[in-house]
């Protein structure tokens, strides 16, 4: 941070924005690796406790909200100072959602617990997870530390989840095609896939954020988004 | 006739309509107190039919500055203005220069509202007259109501034209002092902290009031509220000890300003 106010007051309000948010940043990024690993291993107490965490989440979001609004009221705040707080509101929510997401993968790992074998297909999304945690702690890193630049460089990554997601749905996409007995658990693995590519959006879009409040500028417009899963379908079987 | 119409046609062609008109024109402005310099080569365009507001710290030369723009400057004793100012491309500290006609037009109202101790219509109508802008009653009446009626102020006084103006609320008599400054249909208008004496809702008025002049005037505005800075300007020039550190479009300065004086400033980081 730079210089301190000339109100002291107005620095700690800050502060606790900053903080709180690191404190969502972290139960966001373990509760996301707990789904994961959970799915991975099933193991379904880890991904009950991952339910149970997204409450955490909900809350930070409103108590942040509420602190901004407060801090805007009191304090008017200008230039890094309105960024900082605008973007601590932007944040805590892609922060919520990431939670939403973690917490539905957790619920399906409940669900594809009780169904035949599908250990040979999650695999497959290992490599997805990875990646997506790996965004994930790289922005609240970012976040902390107020680089611009890091936050480039996660915003370029995301396009490589996306392949990966993609390259997964046709996967899974064919396994189904080869035994219908594998629809069930495959469709909830889809949409786990879907869900971690999901959080991989949200860590974009938190990287945008960081860039802005560090910044003032946007980043350029040309993000690499979106995969390409909406233009695959199924040839029939012979 | 045709000569000026070929002179308009090609101010037509070097002036593309997105390029801002320029009003007034600062080129390296210096101001000394005596032996105190109190301004440092200040380079600043002001842009026609626009509102620019100077901000920085106290006794960063926001008000000396406004003054060199209706040579104010010229009634303090050894006040010395260097360098070139002027109005529609005319050097305003030219000899030849009429000052009580530059003063007509650039107006300027005070951060305290200083009414002449006589009638509201009186005060209005001064102006107007020495000007020779009215001929007869009439003409005057109509002047009186039409600058109270935009300044805001006509209905709660409508009634009392010739009481004395000195009898009206702070924010009564500012809004008075802004009636008395449009009567004479200035270009520019000179603003130093003109709602620092005033309750939020005529510092509304007064910043409706602006909003509104904006469309046929152009405008200076100095204030110490960086909320009122942001709502009521398009331009907003930053001051500090005697120098303009940036100047830009408002919407920019207060978001994401380029110099860390500025960012310290308008965020409360001055010692
Ligand atoms: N009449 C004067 N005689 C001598 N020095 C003066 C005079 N007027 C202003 N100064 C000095 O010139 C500098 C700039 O003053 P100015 O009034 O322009 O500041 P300002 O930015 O308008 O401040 P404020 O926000 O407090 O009104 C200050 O150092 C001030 O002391
Ligand atoms: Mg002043």
């Amino acid at each position: 941070m730079s210089e301190p106010h000339t109100v002291t007051a107005y620095d700690d309000e800050l502060r606790w924005l900053s903080r709180r948010l690191s404190e969502m940043g972290g139960i966001a990024e373990g509760m996301v690796a707990d789904s994961l690993t959970a799915l991975i291993n099933a193991d379904t107490a880890l991904a009950q406790r991952g339910i149970s965490e997204d409450l955490l989440l909900d809350q930070g979001e409103r108590e942040i909200y509420e602190k901004a609004v407060l801090v805007i009221a009191k304090r008017q705040p200008m230039a890094s100072d309105l960024r900082e707080i605008i973007g601590s509101i932007r944040i805590a929510s892609d922060l919520e959602r990431v939670g939403d997401l973690g917490k539905n993968i957790a619920k399906r790992v409940i669900s594809i617990h009780t169904m035949a074998q599908p250990k040979k297909l999650v695999r497959g999304l290992e490599h997805l997870s990875e990646l997506a945690l790996t965004q994930l702690k790289e922005v609240l890193d970012a976040f902390s530390s107020h680089s611009a630049e890091q936050a480039n460089s996660i915003r370029e990554r995301d396009e490589e989840i996306d392949a990966i997601y993609t390259s997964l749905f046709r996967e899974l996409l064919t396994y189904m095609m080869e035994d219908p007995r594998n629809i069930s658990a495959c469709t909830h693995l889809l949409f786990c896939a879907k869900n971690i590519e999901r959080i991989g959006d949200h860590a974009t879009n938190i990287a945008e954020t960081v860039f802005y409040v560090a910044t003032g500028q946007q980043m350029t417009v040309d993000r690499p988004k979106d995969d390409d899963s909406a233009n695959i379908v199924a040839d029939p079987v012979e | 006739m045709n000569m000026m119409s070929e002179a308009a046609t090609e101010k037509a062609v070097n002036a593309p309509a997105d390029e801002p008109v320029i009003k007034m024109r600062g080129k390296d402005v210096c101001v000394f107190y005596g032996p105190k310099q109190a301004l440092y080569d200040v380079n600043l365009n002001i842009r026609e039919n626009a509102v620019t507001a100077l901000i920085g710290p106290s006794g960063c030369g926001k008000s000396t500055f406004l003054r060199t723009l209706n040579r104010m400057n010229d009634t303090i004793e050894n006040c010395r203005v260097t360098g070139d100012i002027t109005l529609d491309g005319e050097d305003i500290y030219d000899q030849a220069i009429d000052v009580v006609e530059l003063r007509a037009r650039v107006g300027m109202v005070f951060q305290k509202p200083n009414p002449f101790p006589k009638s509201i219509y009186e005060n209005i109508v001064y102006g107007p007259r020495i000007h020779g802008l009215v001929r007869n009653k009439a003409e005057m009446d109509d002047v009186v109501e039409k600058s109270l009626i935009r300044a805001g102020l006509f209905n709660e006084v409508k009634d009392r034209l010739h009481e004395p103006g000195t009898g009206l609320s702070g924010g009564q008599q500012q809004r008075l002092c802004i009636a008395r400054a449009i009567a004479v249909s200035p270009e520019v208008i000179l603003m130093d902290e003109p709602c620092s004496a005033l309750d939020p809702i005529a510092t509304a008025t007064v910043e409706e009031l602006i909003h509104e002049l904006r469309e046929n005037y152009t405008i200076v505005i100095v204030t110490h509220s960086m909320q009122q800075a942001a709502r009521v300007s398009q331009r907003t020039a930053m001051f500090h000890l005697g120098v303009l550190v940036e100047e830009g479009a408002t919407a920019k300065i207060f978001t994401n300003p380029d110099d860390p004086r500025t960012q310290d400033y308008i965020t409360g980081r001055f010692g």
